[in-house]
């Protein structure tokens, strides 16, 4: 039962990181309905950008939750503006274009970005310094808490409650949603479509940032082509969920992350990245619009 | 056509050309290694080792006046890279003789190409059994597998007096899941039990599952048979999971990144290797001064190993009848008693080397010498 328990708190942890990167697959589907497959190198970069300036601000020197923050700040930031140029020259020029040319230039800026990122990181793996003091608390049984999962679930909630407020509450929001129901539409009545698929992309982003820095703080290994898996177990995530719904990404995450502690637990750790495809498999079999995913009317 | 024919003739003697005038003042010797990827020390240490080696040998005045040039080609860490590698070392650069990989994975995949073409290879560090059987012209200059698991069992049960072991391995790597299997076979037959085998990928960040697992089963000390990046990270998650047993390992522990990755989490954690820099002997400290006067570090035992791998090497050259893959073959395989850095190497009818291993304590950046074991 201990060793059950400590198989979840470890699953959540996992999901936890998951789920930021799922959001960011759904936000961008949800608007242009395209699924973004750099998203898991916007992660990538997320932590680099964590990484580096943790380096230039020696910010090593003085760990602690405001250290911490701070670097989550850069990351956001860095992978936010990686986030806004791939949009722009890339995916904007495409966007009346079919949908499979969008799709495949995805593809091209992921490889893009992770072999520009070898070279300019370099190919080997680097270390991600401790910017957060661990501590471990003694449960009862043998059960063991980690300071760093804690701070990583909250920071996790913390970040979804805030996307969940501007996606339902903010003008911004509205016309987010507003954009995902019809593009033509919305721009008719006066929304500024661009604007707001921006704004989207940025969130996304800084979305998945976070979530590199949060990856780098708890599995301190951070290489160009980090995103890879992550990014492909995030997007099963997003589309158990059902692509483009914000509650179902989160539970597809947890759902994931829970699954493949299980299966590395007790059956074996050579199916654990198996298991996410297989998922993806008999969701795409059984019920292709995920959990909370709604079917698509088409109208003729 | 006329034109195409044309064009190959003269292609074709340009080439002949520019291989015949390297061939006039310059020998080639290749080298393949991880330069890069998650066992990227591997591969620079033992250039650097090699690399070092063949400039004192050329300073000495080279062979018979003809000067040693070493070619190196970077693996990332794939095996198939490491055959393409040795493909092109001897098929373009005209090696005529090969040292590497450290991985016994990449030097297993490399091998049959190194025997196809019957270029002699010398493995400076890969420890795998199989390595050497995959034909007569592959060498080591290390010890194998069923010794070092032998060395660590017996290190485990007879100096820590520790006998429930838990097993973590990757099985991607055949040089773990032999050394795995060669230590799980001491530790029995010297009354100790495994409690609980568990396996990871290399590449893998997140062990916690298997480290839960392991936990609960509550060993005497965990046997991590892995390269460096994965058993910082194991170590760093154990700990985070309130294990605090001693971790033991293998040679693929060596690396100065160990200490970098893993921290404080690899205090009480021992390994086996080829060699310690708080070796007295003279061969050793004279390497040491060296290797530090031209790269500004303390050698690690790959950097040591290279530099014996290519001592052998050098030295079979010189008495070797010629140059040809059969006779220097022969003078490698009749090598006896050789003074290296990490120890006397004296290579068997199995092509493998019997050497002695020592087990080093973690401690810090550094390694501290516990004990030495003759086979």
């Amino acid at each position: 039962m201990i060793e059950f328990i400590q198989h979840t708190i470890n699953g959540l942890a996992l999901g936890s990181i998951y789920a930021l990167v799922a959001l960011g697959y759904t936000m961008v589907f949800g608007v242009l309905q395209l699924i973004n497959f750099a998203h898991g190198d916007f992660f990538m970069i997320g932590a680099f950008a964590g990484f580096y300036f943790i380096r230039v601000a020696g910010a090593a020197q003085n760990p602690g939750i405001l250290t911490t923050m701070m670097v989550m700040l850069a990351a956001m930031m860095g992978s936010a503006v990686i986030g806004l140029l791939v949009e722009r020259f890339a995916y904007r020029p495409l966007r009346k274009a079919p949908r499979i040319n969008i799709l495949i230039t995805a593809i091209g800026v992921s490889l893009f970005l992770e072999y520009g990122g070898q070279l300019i990181f370099g190919a080997s793996p680097q270390f991600f310094p401790t910017i957060l003091p661990k501590y471990a608390l003694d449960l009862p049984g043998g059960l063991v808490l980690d300071s760093t999962q804690i701070i990583i679930f909250i920071v996790a909630v913390i970040l979804m409650a805030i996307l969940q407020f501007l996606v339902f509450k903010t003008q911004f929001g509205r016309s987010m949603r507003a954009i995902s129901h019809s593009l033509e539409t919305s721009s008719l009545i006066g929304i500024n479509v661009n604007k707001v698929i921006m704004i989207t992309f940025i969130i996304s982003s800084s979305l998945a940032g976070a979530a590199g820095v949060m990856y780098g703080i708890a599995y301190p290994k951070v290489d160009p082509l980090m995103g890879l898996l992550p990014g492909l177990k995030a997007f099963v995530a997003a589309v158990l969920g059902g692509i483009g719904n914000i509650t179902g990404a989160l539970i597809g995450a947890a759902i994931l992350g829970l699954s493949e502690t299980y299966v590395a637990g007790y059956i074996s750790s050579t199916y654990r990245d198996a298991l996410a495809f297989f998922i993806l498999i008999i969701v795409l079999l059984v019920r292709p619009s995920g959990i909370l995913g709604r079917k698509r009317i088409e109208k003729v | 056509m006329k034109n195409f024919s044309f064009l190959a003739i003269l292609f074709s003697a340009l080439s002949l050309v520019a291989c015949n005038k390297k061939n006039a003042d310059t020998i080639v010797i290749g080298n393949y290694g991880s330069l890069t990827g998650t066992e990227a020390t591997f591969g620079l240490s033992t250039r650097d080792g090699v690399q070092l080696a063949i400039d004192d040998f050329n300073a000495a005045g080279g062979l018979n006046g003809k000067k040693l040039e070493l070619k190196v080609y970077d693996n990332q860490g794939k095996p198939e890279e490491a055959r393409l590698s040795v493909e092109k070392l001897i098929n373009v650069d005209r090696a005529i003789a090969l040292i590497g990989e450290v991985a016994s994975t990449r030097s297993l995949a490399a091998a049959p190409v190194a025997q196809q073409y019957k270029v002699p290879m010398i493995s400076p560090s890969s420890t795998n059994p199989e390595v050497t059987k995959k034909g007569d012209f592959i060498f080591r200059t290390c010890f194998i597998d069923p010794f070092q698991g032998q060395v660590m069992a017996k290190f485990a049960i007879n100096t820590l007096k520790l006998k429930k072991a838990a097993i973590l391995r990757d099985n991607k790597s055949d040089y773990s899941m032999g050394l795995a299997d060669y230590f799980t076979k001491t530790l029995l037959e010297n009354g100790g039990t495994i409690v609980a085998d568990e396996k990871y990928a290399s590449g893998d960040s997140d062990f916690k599952a298997q480290l839960t697992s392991l936990k609960q089963k509550k060993p005497d000390f965990i046997f991590i048979p892995g390269y460096y990046t994965e058993v910082g990270l194991i170590a760093r998650q154990a700990r985070e999971l309130g294990l605090k047993q001693p971790l033991l390992g293998g040679d693929g522990w060596d690396s100065p990144k160990l200490a970098e990755i893993g921290g404080d989490s690899l205090k009480d954690s021992y390994f086996s290797n080829h060699y310690t820099a708080e070796d007295p002997r003279p061969e050793v400290q004279e390497f040491i001064t060296k290797y530090k006067a031209k790269y500004n570090a303390v050698p690690d035992g790959l950097a040591a190993a290279g530099y014996d791998s290519a001592q052998v090497l050098l030295a079979a050259m010189k008495v070797a009848k010629t140059l040809d893959g059969a006779d220097l073959r022969a003078a490698i395989a009749a090598t006896k008693d050789h003074k290296g850095v990490t120890g006397l190497i004296t290579i068997n009818e199995q092509r493998d080397a019997v050497k002695s291993a020592v087990v080093l304590k973690v401690d810090g950046a550094n390694f501290k010498f516990i004990e030495s074991v003759n086979p």
